[in-house]
């Protein structure tokens, strides 16, 4: 499992993918952070992850697309499928790395509510509540991707499917009021990764989110194994 | 060391492994040889674990390959047909992921890719990226991730598919090397590499093994007797009385002249080819007749692999070896010895 980290890690950061999905990530936490915090003089840093959020929708995609897939189109599964390590050992190992190449770009997002406590008040258990969510949810997005990218041989394909199931995750709560029905509108609601993020940057810290969250990642890393497994059923 | 029984895989309704059993022994190079989609590939992915058979069972030293991964899987080393590298890395930083994953330990890793980088003479190429690798190349930093954790049995699917010439060379006389420590199972469609470097010979087609064997003892039992070629001057007639007096001659069967000469290929019982043609040659000289050619041929393992696929299935036309069968269709007086 450390293995398939270490190479992932240095994989994400040969090529761009690492360092852009870091870039895109701290560049939108800095118009953010310049839209709420600077020019409309507001102390809570939970609003500008409110404002990044929408971010995932593109930079999930960037991350998750090659991290099966290409490795089906490269013929490298084999390899893999060929060491001595289990299938969820290559699943868990790919997932951690992601999280750290997340978690980087995070570290340094950790620093803003310090950096404006400097210079004001911050209400901090609010700011740091709220990244906190925000790596679950980001988590909980990237476990989508990944298993999206352990269906297909193309990251383009890849890519495409991510982005539109993120956008449905994102409106899938506008879209379901559209529907006059309130037990669907309701059920919808509950699912959506993003609509459970919003009691978060309301200054609610909600533990079952996070348990939502952490099922959905261990669920989509669960179907990840099986998807990898059923390659080696079928060929 | 590898048990294979009872083997069968099956793609919805194709069936492309079919009741595979064998046993493969230590020490020796095995050739599997087979027409394309005959199930090489996917009999190779299967013992390796790359891929999950419908029936049947493997064991590596006793480990069954599904129940006991990881230490089955710690036995083999496997290059598969399209050779799994990952091109924006340098060899020696694949390497390294290998060892990482094999579990070589920690400290022996360097030394452990400084042993088969040399084994496969990639030291020049060690640190560029493997994208910018020939393919003669990229197949060797494949032989090289296999030989990673000095595996008891290396697996090698059509190593030389693609190569030019001279790589070809190399890479079979790299593979006679890995021979004299490891076990190599050497998959190919090419006959004469088989026949170049490997003492025993697995013979599948249609994903049944219909031979499994040393190459001259299929010889031996699969082609009826050893065959000789002669060309004699004169009379036809008078070749063919000296012939049909020889009692070891089981069969003759006259060819097209070669420049005025007479052309016979000769079946005979016997083991000592030599002998009979000595035998030949006294009898020719006795007569009178000029003898310009005698030629004992030896049985190739084409001949052997024609011999065995094409009685599996006479109707079946598949391209290939199958071009060079004609000569034998062309027999005039077959006759049996008095």
């Amino acid at each position: 499992m450390l293995a398939v980290l270490k190479h992932e890690l240095s994989l994400y950061y040969h090529s761009l993918s690492g360092y852009v999905f870091g870039a895109f990530l701290l560049a939108f936490t800095g118009i953010g952070a310049l839209i709420y915090n600077i020019n409309a003089s507001v102390a809570n840093f939970e609003y500008v992850l409110s404002f990044i959020q929408m971010v995932f929708i593109i930079i999930v995609p960037i991350l998750t697309m090659r991290i099966i897939a290409d490795e089906k189109r490269q013929r490298t599964d084999q390899l893999l499928y060929s060491l001595p390590i289990r299938t969820s050992e290559i699943v868990v190992g790919k997932f951690l790395a992601l999280l750290v190449v997340f978690i980087i770009p995070m570290l340094v997002i950790c620093l803003y509510p310090l950096i404006f406590s400097m210079y004001g008040e911050v209400y901090l258990p609010t700011s740091y509540g709220s990244i906190f969510a925000f790596v679950f949810l980001g988590l909980a997005l990237i476990s989508i991707g990944m298993y999206i990218s352990s269906l297909t041989e193309s990251q383009g394909m890849a890519a495409g499917i991510c982005v539109v199931i993120m956008l449905l995750n994102y409106f899938c709560v506008q879209i379901a009021n559209a529907i006059p029905n309130e037990t669907i509108q309701n059920i919808i609601a509950k699912i959506s990764l993003f609509q459970r993020f919003s009691l978060f940057y309301n200054g609610i810290f909600d533990l079952t989110a996070i348990v939502y969250y952490i099922s959905i990642i261990a669920f989509f890393l669960f179907l990840c194994v099986q998807s990898l497994e059923k390659r080696r059923y079928n060929g | 060391m590898i048990t294979v029984e009872h083997l069968s895989k099956r793609y919805g309704d194709v069936l492309a492994v079919d009741d595979l059993s064998f046993t493969i022994e230590d020490g020796h190079i095995y050739g599997f040889l087979g027409p394309n989609g005959a199930g090489k590939s996917t009999t190779l992915n299967i013992i390796t674990g790359c891929l999950a058979a419908t029936s049947g069972e493997i064991k590596i030293d006793g480990h069954d390959i599904y129940e006991e991964e990881r230490e089955a899987k710690r036995l083999i080393g496997y290059l598969p047909e399209i050779p799994p590298l990952y091109i924006d890395q340098t060899p020696r930083e694949y390497l390294k992921f290998v060892a990482e994953a094999k579990g070589v330990k920690k400290a022996d890793i360097e030394a452990e890719i400084d042993r088969v980088i040399e084994e496969t003479h990639i030291t020049e190429m060690q640190n560029r990226l493997i994208k910018h690798l020939s393919k003669g190349y990229r197949q060797r930093v494949g032989i090289s991730q296999a030989l990673i954790g000095n595996p008891s049995v290396i697996i090698l699917d059509e190593p030389t598919v693609g190569l030019d010439p001279m790589q070809i060379i190399e890479i079979r006389d790299l593979i006679a090397e890995l021979g004299k420590k490891h076990t190599v199972i050497l998959s190919s469609h090419i006959l004469s590499e088989i026949q170049a470097i490997c003492e025993k010979v697995l013979i599948i087609y249609k994903g049944k093994l219909v031979a499994f064997d040393n190459i001259e003892n299929l010889g031996k039992t699969r082609l009826q007797g050893n065959q000789i070629e002669i060309l004699s001057g004169g009379d036809p007639l008078e070749t063919i009385e000296l012939l049909e007096r020889n009692t070891t001659i089981t069969c003759f069967e006259q060819k097209e002249q070669v420049d005025g000469y007479n052309s016979f290929k000769l079946t005979t019982s016997s083991s000592d080819s030599f002998e009979i043609c000595k035998e030949l040659f006294v009898a020719f000289a006795g007569k009178g007749i000029p003898l310009v050619k005698l030629n004992p041929i030896k049985t190739t393992l084409e001949d052997i692999f024609i011999e065995l696929t094409s009685a599996e299935n006479e109707e079946e036309a598949y391209g290939g070896p199958k071009a060079i069968e004609p000569a034998e269709e062309k027999v005039i007086p077959e006759q049996e010895a008095r």
